[in-house]
C-alpha cells in the first residue's frame, strides 16, 4: 500500500523504510487512540472533586511532587503516547486561559471517547459522531449561558469572591485553612485589579515560598519579597521612607565592551590609572548619593572596595537581584531602572514606605521586605508550609484560587458547581437530541452521557454510590427546575449548591466543554497512526 | 556540616510484600482495570508511559509509600529518647568518613532513598531542624506511627480522607490539650532559667553529652542567656551567629568552657605583638597581597629592566601607603579577611601593630560584630571608619593550638564555646548535640512557654484525643482513636529503647493520668513512673507543637497519595 505507481508504471516509495515503521489504520487507529485517551483520563478522575486523592510523581531526578492539580500531574507524567500528550496539551491550554478545571476538562474528554467508542462499535462514521458532539456541545454552551448568575461584588463587598475562591481550593491539600488563603488569593486579586477595565495583570502578583513555619503563617505583603539580603552585613536593616536607586550597572571597574589595551609602561602612568579608579569608584557611589538615594538595588555584583564605600558612606545596597524581581520592584516603586550611573536622576528613584530585613528560623535566612510602595499594586502572597512539596503544592493552589477570583472579575457569570451544571446540561442536551434527525442524534445523546460523568465521579470519589446519587440528583433537577442541585460532596446535608455555596465561573466551565470537545473531535479524526518502531 | 552520602542506607525499593499481600486479596485494581481496558478496546494501550517510568495505583501505591514511611521510622526509632542508640554512617565519596551520631535530621540527611514517601519523611524533618533544631527524630516516628495506624485503618475499608478529617481534627484537639497545660515563667527571671536549664538537660540527655549534661546545659543556657540580655539591642534574638563553637581535640569533654569574649583560630604575624591591651581593632577585607589595578584591559607593558624595576618600585610604594593609610586610623590590631603577604607584614610588625590574615569569612562577620567595628575595604578617610574595640587581645593556647582570644569586647552577648573531646567524631557529635540545645533554648526565649518532658505531653495528648473520639460520632472516630495510639508508640518507643518493659509502663502512665493534672511520666533511669516536675524533665511548646503539627501534615499528604507515577530516571554518565 506504500507503493504507488506513476504513469509509467514504475513504482515509487511513498512511505519510506516501511517495514521499520508500525502502522495502524482505519478504526483500529481510533480504538487504539480512544483508549490512550481514556487511560489518561481514568488516572485523574480520582482526582477530581474535594474528596480528590492525590498523585505522587517522581521526577528524573528523583524528586517529589504531591499534587492533585492536573496540569501539574499530566505535565509531570512523562508521557509518551501520541494520543496522551494531546491530552497533555488539552489540560495545559486550560491552565493558560482558565487556571482552574484541569482536571474535568481531561475527565470530560475522556467521558466524550468512552462514549465515541461505543457509537463507532455500532458502525457510526467518526465524522459524524464528531459533528453530534460540536451540535451537543453548542446546546451546552448555551444552556449554561442561560443558567449562569450574575455575581454582585464591589471592591469593598468581596464576600462572594472569597466563597467562590474556597470552592476552588477544598479539593486541594490546603483546604486546612482554604478561608485564610481564599481571603488571601481576593485580596491580591484585588489589590491589582483595574475594575473599571475589568482587567487583572497577575503578573503583578508573585507568589514566593519558604520552607518552614506553618501554612497559617501564609501572607499577603502589600509590596515586594526579594530573597536576597543586603550586600554588607552591618548595613542597616530597616529603612523608612527609601529612595530607591535601580541600577543594572555593576559596582565594579568599567569594562568597555570594545576590545582594548590599557598598557601600563611608566611609573606616572601606574599612578594614574590607580587614582583614576579609586575615583571611579567614588563617583559611583557619590552619584548614586547624590541623587538621593537611600537605598541600592542592583542586578550585579560589587566589588569589595565599592561595597565598603556604599556602606561608608550609610547607603544600604542589595545585589545579585533577579531581572524579574527588578521590574515588579521597578513597577511598585515606581522607579526607572537606570543601566547607568550618570543617567541617575531623582525622578528615576523608586519609592517605599518601608524596607525591612527579616530573618527566619534557626538558619540564616533572610528575606527583604519593600512595603508601602508609591504604586501599591504590585503584590506578593508569601506561602509558608512545613516541607518544600506543601509549599510547591500551595503555590499550585493559591495560583488556582487567583485565576478564578481573575476570571470572575473579568466576567462576574457564575454557574453551580457540585456538578449541577453538567447534570443542568446534560438534561438539556438528552432534550435537545430528539430534534435532530440524522444519525448525529445518537451522538448528542451519548455526549449528554458523557457529561453525566462528571457529577458520577465526583460522587465516586466521595464515597458515594454514583449511579444512584446521580439519578436522584437529576431527577430533583427535573421536578424543581432547579439548576442549583449538584453532588453533594462534603456531606453538607443539602444538595443546593447555593447554599453550600459551590460557585465555579461561567467561562471556566464553557471552556471546559469547547476545549473537551474540540480535542475529542480531533482524535476521532485521525484514522491512521504512523510512528516509527523503536529497537 | 555538609550532609555526606553513606552507603550504610539501605535502599527501600517497593517491597516485595505488598504483591503477596493484594494478591491475596484477589485482583489489584490495576490488573482489573487492565483487563478493562484490553476487553473493552480490544487493542491493548501500548504504553502510555516512557520506557522505565512505572506507574502505581490505588491500594499498591498507598501500600508502597506506607511501608516505605514506616522503614524510615523504624530506622531511626532506636535513637529515640535518652537510652536511644547511636548510628554510623559512612560515606561513599573519597576517603569513607565515618559520623556517629544519633540526630535524626543528621541520619535522614544522609540516606540515599528511593522511595518517595521516605522522601516526605525526611523533608520534614530537615525542616524540623531548620525551624527549632530539636525534635528530628520524634516528628519522624510519630509520622510513621500515624501511617501505621492509618494502614490498619485503611484495611478495614475506611477512606483515607475519612482518616485524615479524624487526624486534624485530633491534632486540633492534642494541641489545645497541650495549650491548657503549658507553663509560662517569663516573668520570674530565676524559675526562668531554671526552666531553660531543665530544657537544655532533657535535650542534652539524648545525646553524647549526656555524661556531662549539667555541665554543658550550664554552658548553653550561659550563652543563650547573654544573647538575650542584650537581645533588646540588635533584633531577632534568635540570632545564634555570636555564639562561635570551637572544637579541638584532646581532652576529655568535662575541659570543653565557655568563654566570654571571641576566639579566633589564627597565628599572629612574626614578630609582632602578643598581647594588646585596649586594642582598637580594624576588620578588613581588602587584598594586601599585591594591590592590582582592577580597570579591566590595563597590563603592564615594558621595553626594558630598568623600567620593570621602577613598576615594582611603584606598586611596593603603593602597598606601603595602604599600609601607612590604615596604620593612620590609629590602630594597633588588624584584621584581614584576605591574606597579608609578607612585605605588609613586615611593615605592620615595625609599627608595632597585630596583623592577623586570612580569618574567614564568619570569622570576620563575627569579629565585626562583636568589637562593633566595620569591615572596611578602603581607606581613605579613617576619621569617619568605625574601630572595633576589645579590653585584651592575647594569644592563648589550647592543647596544643595557639588562638587568638579576645576579651572584653564591646558587644557583651558574643561568646565562644570550646569543645574538647578525645576524637573528632565526638567532636563532631558533641558539636551537633550543643547546637540542637542552643537552638531550642533560643527559641524558648522567644516563646517562654513549657511542658514537661519523658512522654508527659504525648500522655497529656492521647487522654484528651481519646475523649474527643468517644464524643465524636462517624468512622473519623476510629481515625482519632489511632492518632492517640500513634501518640503513645512515643513514650514507648523511648521505653523500648531503655529496655524496659513498656507494655507495662505504659499502662501505669495511663492510669496515673487518668487523675487530673498528673505529672507521670517514664523515668528511663530508674525504669519507673517518675513525676516529671520533680525530676525535672522539661521541653520547649514549642518544639512539641511543630512535631505535632508537622507529623500529622507529612502524614496527611502521604495518605492522599493513590498512585505514584515514577518517571524515568536521568541517565548519568557516570554513577559511583
Amino acid at each position: 500500500m506504500a507503493l504507488a505507481f506513476d504513469e509509467y508504471g514504475r513504482p515509487f516509495i511513498i512511505l519510506r523504510e516501511q517495514e521499520s515503521k508500525s502502522r495502524l489504520r482505519g478504526l483500529d487507529a481510533q480504538k487504539a487512540n480512544i483508549s490512550a485517551g481514556v487511560a489518561v483520563a481514568r488516572i485523574l478522575r480520582t482526582s477530581l472533586g474535594p474528596k480528590g486523592m492525590d498523585k505522587m510523581l517522581q521526577s528524573p531526578d528523583g524528586d517529589i511532587t504531591i499534587t492533585n492539580d492536573g496540569a501539574t500531574i499530566l505535565e509531570q507524567m512523562d508521557v509518551d503516547n501520541q494520543i496522551g500528550k494531546l491530552m497533555v496539551e488539552l489540560s495545559r491550554s486550560q491552565d493558560y486561559e482558565i487556571g482552574d478545571g484541569t482536571t474535568g476538562v481531561v475527565v470530560m474528554a475522556g467521558a466524550l471517547l468512552e462514549q465515541a467508542e461505543r457509537l463507532l462499535e455500532r458502525g457510526i462514521h467518526p465524522i459524524r459522531v464528531a459533528e453530534g458532539y460540536e451540535i451537543a456541545s453548542k446546546i451546552a454552551v448555551d444552556h449554561l449561558q442561560q443558567i449562569s448568575h450574575k455575581f454582585e461584588f464591589s471592591a469593598t463587598h468581596i464576600e462572594p469572591l472569597v466563597k467562590t475562591c474556597m470552592t476552588t481550593l477544598s479539593s486541594k491539600i490546603v483546604n486546612r485553612c482554604k478561608r485564610t488563603l481564599a481571603e488571601i488569593a481576593v485580596k491580591a486579586v484585588m489589590a491589582v485589579a483595574d475594575l473599571e477595565r475589568k482587567d487583572v495583570n497577575l503578573d503583578l502578583i508573585k507568589v514566593e515560598g519558604k520552607v518552614g513555619g506553618k501554612l497559617e503563617d501564609t501572607e499577603l505583603i502589600y509590596g515586594i519579597l526579594v530573597d536576597k539580603d543586603m550586600s554588607h552585613p552591618q548595613m542597616p536593616k530597616q529603612i523608612e521612607d527609601a529612595k530607591i536607586a535601580i541600577l543594572t550597572c555593576p559596582f565594579e571597574p568599567p569594562k568597555p565592551k570594545t576590545k582594548h589595551k590599557v598598557d601600563i609602561d611608566t611609573v606616572e602612568k601606574f599612578q594614574t590609572l590607580r587614582q583614576q579608579e579609586q575615583k571611579y569608584f567614588d563617583d559611583m557611589v557619590q552619584q548614586c548619593k547624590d541623587v538621593g538615594a537611600t537605598l541600592v538595588i542592583c542586578q550585579w555584583g560589587f566589588d569589595d572596595e565599592a561595597n565598603h564605600l556604599l556602606m561608608h558612606r550609610n547607603l544600604p545596597a542589595v545585589r545579585w537581584v533577579g531581572g524579574v524581581e527588578l521590574e515588579l520592584i521597578a513597577i511598585a516603586t515606581g522607579g526607572r531602572i537606570v543601566p547607568r550611573f550618570q543617567e541617575l536622576t531623582p525622578e528615576k528613584l523608586g519609592k517605599a514606605g518601608l524596607v525591612r530585613e527579616k530573618a527566619f528560623g534557626t538558619t540564616k535566612d533572610r528575606m527583604l521586605y519593600i512595603e508601602h510602595c508609591a504604586n501599591s499594586r504590585a503584590v506578593t502572597v508569601f506561602i509558608r508550609g512545613g516541607n518544600k512539596m506543601m509549599i510547591e503544592e500551595t503555590k499550585r493552589s493559591i495560583h488556582d484560587a487567583l485565576c478564578v477570583a481573575r476570571n470572575l472579575i473579568r466576567n462576574n457569570s457564575i454557574v453551580y458547581g457540585g456538578g449541577a451544571a453538567e447534570i443542568s446540561c446534560s438534561i438539556a442536551v438528552e432534550a435537545a437530541a430528539d430534534k435532530y434527525p440524522g444519525v448525529e442524534q445518537y451522538a448528542v445523546r451519548a455526549f449528554a452521557d458523557a457529561l453525566d460523568s462528571v457529577p458520577m465521579a465526583l460522587a465516586e470519589n466521595s464515597g458515594l454510590q454514583p449511579i444512584e446519587t446521580l439519578s436522584a440528583v437529576k431527577s430533583q433537577q427535573i421536578k424543581d427546575n432547579n439548576p442549583c442541585c449538584g453532588i453533594d460532596c462534603n456531606d453538607a446535608g443539602t444538595n443546593d449548591m447555593r447554599e453550600q455555596n459551590v460557585f465555579e465561573t461561567l467561562i471556566g466551565k464553557q471552556q471546559q466543554l469547547l476545549l473537551a470537545t474540540q480535542v475529542v473531535k480531533m482524535i476521532l479524526k485521525i484514522d491512521d497512526v504512523i510512528s516509527p518502531t523503536e529497537y | 556540616m555538609k550532609p555526606t552520602p553513606t552507603t550504610c542506607s539501605p535502599k527501600i525499593h517497593q517491597p516485595q510484600t505488598t504483591s503477596t499481600r493484594t494478591v491475596s486479596r484477589g485482583r489489584t485494581q490495576s490488573e482489573i482495570e487492565e483487563e478493562w481496558l484490553a476487553r473493552s478496546a480490544g487493542i491493548q494501550v501500548e504504553r502510555l508511559f516512557k520506557d522505565e517510568a512505572t506507574e502505581e495505583k490505588g491500594e499498591r501505591a498507598r501500600m508502597a509509600s506506607f511501608v516505605g514511611a514506616m522503614a524510615i521510622a523504624d530506622l531511626v526509632k532506636t535513637t529515640l529518647g535518652p537510652k536511644g542508640m547511636d548510628k554510623i554512617l559512612q560515606s561513599t565519596g573519597r576517603g569513607h568518613s565515618v559520623t556517629v551520631t544519633n540526630d535524626g535530621a543528621t541520619i535522614l540527611k544522609s540516606l540515599h532513598i528511593d522511595n518517595p514517601a521516605a522522601k516526605v519523611l525526611i523533608d520534614i524533618s530537615k525542616v524540623q531542624d531548620d525551624e527549632v533544631g530539636d525534635g528530628t527524630t520524634s516528628v519522624v516516628v510519630l509520622a510513621g506511627e500515624l501511617l501505621r495506624e492509618a494502614e490498619k485503618l485503611v484495611a478495614t475499608k475506611i477512606h483515607p480522607m475519612t482518616i485524615i478529617s479524624g487526624y486534624r481534627m485530633a491534632a486540633d484537639c492534642a494541641r489545645s490539650a497541650l495549650l491548657e497545660r503549658v507553663m509560662d515563667n517569663k516573668e520570674d527571671a530565676e524559675k526562668f532559667r531554671s526552666d531553660l536549664m531543665k530544657i537544655a538537660m532533657t535535650t542534652l540527655s539524648s545525646k553524647i553529652l549526656s555524661q556531662d549534661k549539667e555541665h554543658f546545659a550550664t554552658l548553653a543556657v550561659d550563652a543563650v542567656m547573654r544573647l538575650k540580655v542584650s537581645s533588646s539591642l540588635y533584633f531577632g534574638s534568635t540570632n545564634l551567629e555570636s555564639i562561635q563553637i570551637i572544637k579541638k581535640a584532646g581532652g576529655s569533654l568535662k575541659d570543653s568552657f565557655l568563654d566570654e569574649g571571641f576566639i579566633l583560630d589564627k597565628k599572629i604575624g612574626l614578630g609582632q605583638p602578643k598581647r594588646i591591651e585596649n586594642a582598637n581593632i580594624l576588620v578588613a577585607n581588602t587584598a594586601m597581597d599585591t594591590d592590582k589595578v582592577k580597570i579591566y584591559g590595563a597590563r603592564v607593558r615594558v621595553d626594558s629592566m630598568a623600567k620593570v624595576a621602577q613598576i615594582e618600585g611603584a606598586e611596593k610604594e603603593k602597598m606601603r601607603e595602604k599600609v601607612q593609610k590604615i596604620i593612620g586610623h590609629g590602630i594597633n590590631c588588624f584584621v584581614n579577611r584576605q591574606l597579608i603577604y609578607n612585605f605588609p607584614e613586615e611593615l605592620f610588625a615595625d609599627a608595632g601593630i597585630l596583623a592577623i590574615e586570612h580569618a574567614d569569612f564568619d570569622g570576620i562577620e563575627r569579629l565585626a560584630l562583636v568589637t562593633g567595628g566595620e569591615i572596611a575595604s578602603t581607606f581613605d578617610n579613617p576619621e569617619s571608619v568605625k574601630l572595633g574595640h576589645c579590653k585584651l587581645i592575647e594569644e592563648i593556647m589550647i592543647g596544643e593550638d595557639k588562638l587568638i582570644h579576645f576579651s572584653g569586647v564591646e558587644m557583651g552577648q558574643a561568646c565562644t564555646i570550646v569543645l574538647r573531646g578525645a576524637s573528632f567524631h565526638v567532636l563532631d557529635e558533641a558539636e551537633r548535640s550543643l547546637h540542637d540545645a542552643l537552638c531550642v533554648l533560643s527559641q524558648t526565649v522567644n516563646d517562654s512557654r513549657v511542658l514537661l518532658g519523658g512522654g508527659w505531653p504525648e500522655m497529656v495528648m492521647a487522654k484528651a484525643v481519646d475523649e474527643l473520639a468517644r464524643k465524636t460520632p462517624g468512622k473519623k472516630s476510629h481515625a482519632i482513636d489511632a492518632f492517640s495510639r500513634a501518640l503513645l508508640a512515643i513514650p514507648t518507643t523511648i521505653a523500648d529503647n531503655a529496655g524496659l518493659d513498656s507494655a507495662e509502663l505504659i499502662a501505669q502512665l495511663r492510669a496515673e493520668h487518668h487523675k487530673e493534672n498528673s505529672n507521670a511520666g517514664i523515668d528511663v533511669i530508674t525504669g519507673s513512673v517518675g513525676d516529671m516536675g520533680e525530676l525535672g524533665i522539661s521541653e520547649a511548646f514549642k518544639v512539641k507543637q511543630a512535631v505535632l503539627l508537622s507529623a500529622t501534615e507529612a502524614a496527611e499528604m502521604i495518605l492522599r497519595v493513590d498512585e505514584i507515577i515514577t518517571c524515568a530516571p536521568r541517565r548519568r554518565e557516570d554513577r559511583m
